[in-house]
């Protein structure tokens, strides 16, 4: 009951300070947008898209990982170490992750933009023109798979450390390769643990705010799934966190708005993930 | 039934405190024990005043604030680089004795009234961080170019795509320019250093420049970074990379020199504080509201019009009179000889007392605080 | 999980039955030796495992690197002793930011703490019906507020209640807190649901009443599971910065009270000292490094503790 009071507030006070927002009209709102939602559309796109990059590329290592330390770990003490390493890189906070794809990534994406843009474009995400900085959605989607890995893995190792030990024997004993029986014994009863995880990244992400500020070259009202250049569709936690200094009034209001429309997105991904999961289990 | 987490939760609590108290008070903040700063001349003061506002500041805010604390041992300063936006709206809330800005307050504004100051008191401004903004490049052996405000302004429209391009070239015959693509790097977040920067690109390249001046970048598209830093660290790490920075920042790229009257100027504190002197008072506004209207376009030889300015703010009498009496000292050592130069050692900026007329209307405007 | 649900299942029986033939048969069965291709595909599979491995430790070994190799000039007595009042260019140190985060952290987790395991306690042992369903459906929608979010709503608070721009350690606390309890609620329920039942029968056989059995048998066995979600849940709080940003501000002298005036913490420093230089740009990146290796330190404490308490407790409780 203590946490339905909590979660009331929360809604309560975001809605009274933000709520309002919905109505501005030029003047009152941010980057000079017309309405509301021409500047939160956008930017829940943004929110959206990044989100989606990290979690493609974090999905294939997370669960790569999470095989290591369960069934490929040639011993305990392997898995656990793993485990270990995973929990530190989930120990970096958020700014030096900032810090790490500002300074050391993007300068390295540069010319993998390049390289992109001038052999694939035809793919709409490689449309270019390639961004010189590295600093691009690409870039940005990259540092937040890294940051929300270990948590799907953790998820991941949970479930498929949950799968009978007998079932996989017997799978060997058939004379399955290990792969088989990966495939076919520990994959299938786990495939609601890993939508979970990759949904609870996937919210993590939409979420995250000062590495996509630091790392991320955002232009407001844009969308575009051009994932190499300069003009990128900006986020609604990075938009916030770099509006909100220099806000007052009802500028403020207008991104506590945005928080609103943020939670709303994110919360509409996590039921749309439990439908995911729970289908993927037949009852 | 939750008892015993919450005791256990309250210890850990309690530790956190143990663990504070034992580390004590850091050792750069024991006050000596007789409190008599090195020869200072004022009062001696004590107790604890608040601040926030403008991130410009931050770095001359060190410096006054350490350098302050030499002289008054008893007096904590607090500065909360938020923003100038929501410093202002604290002052005027009454949540700070002081502000840091980097756009003045507005009539109305003054005219509302602020939280921390007595009934019927009028607001002291008054600039204290003169700043110049460097055009700044990284080109490969290039430390300065000669750059007009409409080729300036081109370059962050996007329209020169290359470095080698005419416009650039005739400028500066006898550089050997690349054939490197520009990218033009402009700040991510609301800032001052943008509205000054769309102010002079406005008054200087009327005809190329068609935004208004706006904290906001008015441009849609090219290569945004987040804060100073974010633009200092993407122009550092790309070649053929220009942004418009804090001259203090920009100490190891390429600066360019801006054509003022018929001269190629470089940015330096000496040019930025003649600018200012080259410029008016604001009309309208009371005698301790010292607030400019820069001058732009000011041909004055050797004069550098693209700068920052920023104020701080306080008021003229306070609700509470300890807490002007703080203010007031405060504001005088900011303002005095010393430091200023604090300000110039630790961020570049340009001291005020450089400029004899501005500062005698700003000690005047100082010394009816309190 | 369900076996029906898998292949293998349904009766073959394996090599040399008299269903070898069916198409349907996983190609485990087939054959008694598996043939090239299989064995390739598996061989690739391993050579996948090992490559997400590496993918994996690559960004976390350029981080430490990075760390340590732009911070460790500042790794000094001075860092743990100073704050950064009345520092002016080098030297210095971050005690502020440590105090600040150890003391918000210690407030998140007292908040956090009792009003997450009341909820988990409520779910496993009494909820029932409609209040509980909804209770659940609240811990998931909690689950997913975003951190920023968070820190809006405190700031949202705190200006009704004091006022536009008030900053101060308790409103990070409380913003943090939003992200915690759910995280609390969720491991504690785990934790407290793996509690025999049999235990609880046997107490309440007793005549114990219900509040009684949880107080004295529920909640001493679960403790030490109950001890590591609680430490993993301040490992994922302590590292956060965009709310603290916008709700517990930024300053560079020490303060010993939550409840007023700006607190700094480990995140809001390095976040600070990166942004705000001075005219000496390296010191200052010396310090943001050098507080992010503190930063990083501190919450690997955590973690080993998470691991290692648990079993501590349990042998306390047992000699006692």
């Amino acid at each position: 009951m203590a946490v339905l009071a909590v979660l009331a507030g929360v809604l309560i006070f975001l809605a009274v300070e933000g709520g309002p927002a919905v109505f501005y009209k030029q003047g009152a709102l941010p980057a000079h947008a017309t309405s509301f939602w021409q500047l939160a559309g956008p930017l829940a796109f943004g929110s959206l898209w990044v989100a989606v990059i990290a979690l493609a590329f974090a999905a294939p290592p997370a669960i790569g990982v999470a095989l290591a330390a369960t069934v490929y770990a040639p011993n305990q003490r392997f898995g656990r170490l793993l485990a270990a390493v995973l929990d530190l890189l989930a120990a970096v906070p958020s700014v030096v992750f900032g810090l790490w794809g500002l300074m050391i990534l993007a300068p390295l994406m540069g010319p993998v933009d390049a390289w992109l843009g001038r052999y694939l474009p035809w793919l709409p995400f490689f449309a270019g023109p390639p961004s010189p900085t590295g600093r691009t959605v690409l870039t940005a989607g990259l540092v937040v798979a890294v940051m929300i890995l270990p948590i799907m893995a953790a998820m991941c190792r949970e479930t498929f450390a949950l799968t009978p030990t007998t079932l996989m024997e017997a799978g060997l004993a058939l004379g399955a390769t290990r792969w088989e029986m990966v495939r076919w014994a520990v994959l299938p009863g786990a495939r609601s643990g890993m939508v979970a995880g990759a949904m609870l990244g996937f919210g993590r992400a939409l979420g995250e705010t000062m590495a996509v500020a630091m790392v991320l070259s955002p232009t407001p009202f844009l969308v575009s799934v051009n994932v190499i250049s300069s003009d990128n569709p900006a986020t609604i936690a990075a938009f916030i966190a770099s509006t909100f200094p220099e806000s007052r009034g009802k500028q403020v209001g207008a991104l506590i708005g945005l928080g609103l429309v943020l939670f709303g997105v994110s919360l509409l991904i996590s039921v749309i993930g439990r439908r995911i999961g729970r289908k993927a289990v037949p009852a | 039934m939750i008892g015993r987490m919450t005791k256990v939760a309250a210890t850990a609590t309690a530790a956190g405190m143990i663990l504070a108290a034992l580390a004590g008070c850091a050792a750069n903040e024991e006050t000596p024990g007789d409190g008599k700063g090195s020869g200072s001349p004022a009062a001696k003061l004590s107790g604890t005043i608040d601040g926030a506002g403008a991130s410009s500041q931050s770095a001359a805010q060190e410096a006054w604030r350490g350098g302050f604390a030499k002289l008054q041992s008893d007096v904590v300063i607090n500065y909360d680089p938020t923003g100038s936006g929501t410093g202002r709206e604290q002052f005027t809330e009454g949540g700070v004795a002081f502000v840091g800005t980097d756009a003045p307050f507005s009539l109305d504004d003054v005219a509302a009234g602020f939280g921390s100051c007595a009934d019927g008191s009028g607001l002291v401004e008054v600039p204290v961080y003169i700043s110049p903004i460097v055009v700044a490049f990284n080109l490969d052996g290039i430390t300065e170019l000669n750059l007009a405000p409409k080729t300036i302004a081109d370059i962050f429209l996007g329209k020169i795509a290359k470095w080698n391009d005419p416009a650039i070239t005739a400028d500066n015959p006898g550089v050997n320019l690349p054939d490197t693509n520009v990218a033009a790097v402009h700040r991510a977040d609301k800032s001052g250093t943008t509205e000054n920067f769309t102010d002079w690109l406005a008054a200087n390249a009327k005809d190329a420049w068609p935004h208004e001046p706006a904290e906001e970048w008015p441009v849609s598209g090219g290569e945004a970074a987040e804060k100073t830093q974010g633009v200092v660290a993407t122009v550092t790490s790309t070649p053929g990379a220009v942004g418009y920075v804090d001259a203090g920042q920009a100490s190891g790229l390429g600066w360019a020199a801006i054509k003022v009257g018929g001269a190629w100027v470089s940015a330096s504190p000496e040019g930025a504080a003649k600018a200012v002197g080259e410029s008016s008072l604001q009309e309208g506004r009371a005698d301790t509201d010292v607030v400019y209207d820069l001058n732009r376009t000011t041909e004055a030889a050797g004069a550098y019009p693209l700068i920052l300015v920023s104020y701080l703010g306080a008021c003229e009498k306070y609700k509470d009179a300890e807490q002007g009496k703080l203010v007031a000292g405060y504001f005088q050592y900011v303002t005095s000889e010393d430091g200023q130069a604090a300000a110039a050692a630790n961020a570049g900026s340009a001291p005020l007392t450089s400029e004899e007329g501005l500062s005698a209307k700003v000690s005047s405007a100082v010394a009816s605080i309190g | 999980m369900s076996v029906t649900a898998l292949p293998m299942g349904g009766g073959h029986t394996g090599p040399g039955s008299d269903f070898a033939a069916d198409a349907a048969v996983p190609p485990m069965l087939k054959t008694s030796g598996p043939s090239l291709w299989r064995r390739a595909k598996n061989r690739l599979a391993a050579v996948a495992v090992v490559a997400a491995v590496a993918v994996t430790a690559i960004p976390l070994v350029s981080m430490i690197w990075t760390a340590v190799a732009r911070g460790s000039q500042r790794l000094d007595l001075a860092l743990f002793t100073n704050s950064m009042y009345g520092v002016v260019g080098q030297g210095g140190g971050l005690l502020h930011a440590l105090t600040g985060t150890v003391l918000i952290t210690a407030a998140t987790a007292t908040i956090s703490v009792p009003l997450g395991l009341a909820a988990a306690i409520y779910l496993t042992e009494y909820g029932r019906g409609q209040l509980a369903a909804l209770t659940r459906r609240a811990v998931d929608v909690m689950v997913s507020i975003p951190s920023i979010v968070a820190g809006l709503a405190a700031y949202a608070l705190f200006s009704m209640i004091l006022g536009p721009g008030t900053r101060s350690g308790l409103a990070g606390a409380v913003a943090l807190s939003i992200i915690m309890v759910p995280v609390v609620v969720r491991s504690s329920e785990e934790v407290l649901a793996m509690v025999p039942g049999d235990l609880r029968e046997a107490g309440l056989a007793l005549g114990a009443p219900r509040y009684r059995v949880i107080r004295r048998i529920v909640l001493p066995t679960a403790l030490p599971g109950l001890t590591s979600g609680a430490v993993l849940g301040v490992a994922r709080i302590i590292g956060e910065t965009a709310p603290l940003l916008l709700v517990a501000g930024f300053t560079d002298a020490m303060n010993y009270n939550l409840a007023d005036g700006r607190m700094a913490t480990l995140p809001v420093f390095i976040y600070s000292q990166w942004s705000s230089k001075g005219l000496d740009a390296a010191a200052y990146d010396q310090r943001a490094w050098a507080g992010a290796l503190v930063l990083m330190a501190l919450v690997v404490v955590l973690q080993v503790l998470a691991r290692a308490l648990p079993p501590q407790i349990a042998k306390l409780r047992r000699n006692r």
